[in-house]
């Protein structure tokens, strides 16, 4: 992997999991959907769109996405999103340092396998 | 049907758009850039003329219409459910990666990452087996 892909792969992982860490601080901030009608839906969308915590995670998604697009220009599809897996881990972290979530041992275990496949993915 | 059951059961049906259409988008934005070719010039003009491409190809736009969709399904699911349940839930979507990647672009996917890509499924099982939802409501 060259210093180049893995500059690229630092932003999409950072950037990615920050953002999304901070889209669902919005979001939770929002409450449980519990009705599915697209008018229901449309008005929960705008209702996120006021969080600021949203904005925040959309930005930080963006940088992560553009990096997304470079790194796709250069390496098979199969390679790349399989290696941005690695962000399970940072996800992880940040839903239960940040977020309060109870990662429990099972969970974990998942996390963990789902980085030994991403090793498996990288080593083939 | 139990609460659990119903919040399990409208959790798995929207992580498996997510499954769907994140996978889908992933591969037509790199349909989209395979034909717009490598970004080898890094001069501000020459990454202008790179994005106005980029957004004059039709892959592009139906895969970040099918990264819409992800996303709107992934507010939705993680407006009830933990961070670190859906992020790693969602992995089945390198499944049907692999698969769309195969049947699609024609990549050439080696045995061992067919075996990595069934231990990360075997992960989300795992994970998809604790409570999606772990912290207070609101």
């Amino acid at each position: 992997m060259s210093v180049r892909d893995a500059i690229s792969l630092a932003i999409i992982i950072f950037g990615g999991t920050g953002g999304e860490l901070a889209v669902t601080r919005a979001m939770k901030h929002i409450g449980e959907v519990h009705r599915f009608h697209p008018r229901h839906l449309l008005r929960t969308i705008v209702s996120a769109f006021r969080v600021g915590w949203m904005w925040f995670g959309i930005s930080l998604m963006t940088l992560s996405f553009f990096a997304l697009l470079a790194l796709l220009s250069w390496e098979n599809v199969s390679f790349v999103v399989p290696v941005t897996a690695l962000s399970y881990v940072v996800g992880a972290l940040g839903g239960k340092f940040l977020l309060g979530e109870q990662v429990e041992t099972r969970r974990w275990v998942g996390v963990l396998l789902v980085c030994l496949g991403v090793v498996l993915v990288c080593v083939a | 049907m139990s609460f659990s059951h119903r919040l399990h059961g409208k959790t798995i049906f929207l992580i498996g758009l997510m499954a769907f259409f994140g996978p889908l988008g992933d591969v037509l934005l790199r349909k989209g850039m395979k034909q717009i070719g490598a970004v080898s010039n890094w001069r501000p003009d020459a990454l202008f003329a790179t994005f106005d491409r980029t957004f004059h190809t039709g892959a592009i736009w139906l895969g970040i219409s099918s990264l819409l969709l992800f996303f709107i399904a992934y507010l939705l699911v993680l407006s009830w459910a933990d961070y670190s349940y859906v992020q790693p839930a969602s992995a089945t979507g390198y499944l049907v990666v692999a698969v769309l990647g195969y049947l699609i672009l024609g990549e050439v996917i080696p045995w061992m990452r067919w075996i990595g890509v069934l231990v990360i499924f075997i992960g989300v099982v795992l994970v998809g087996g604790t409570p999606p939802r772990t912290t207070e409501e609101g």
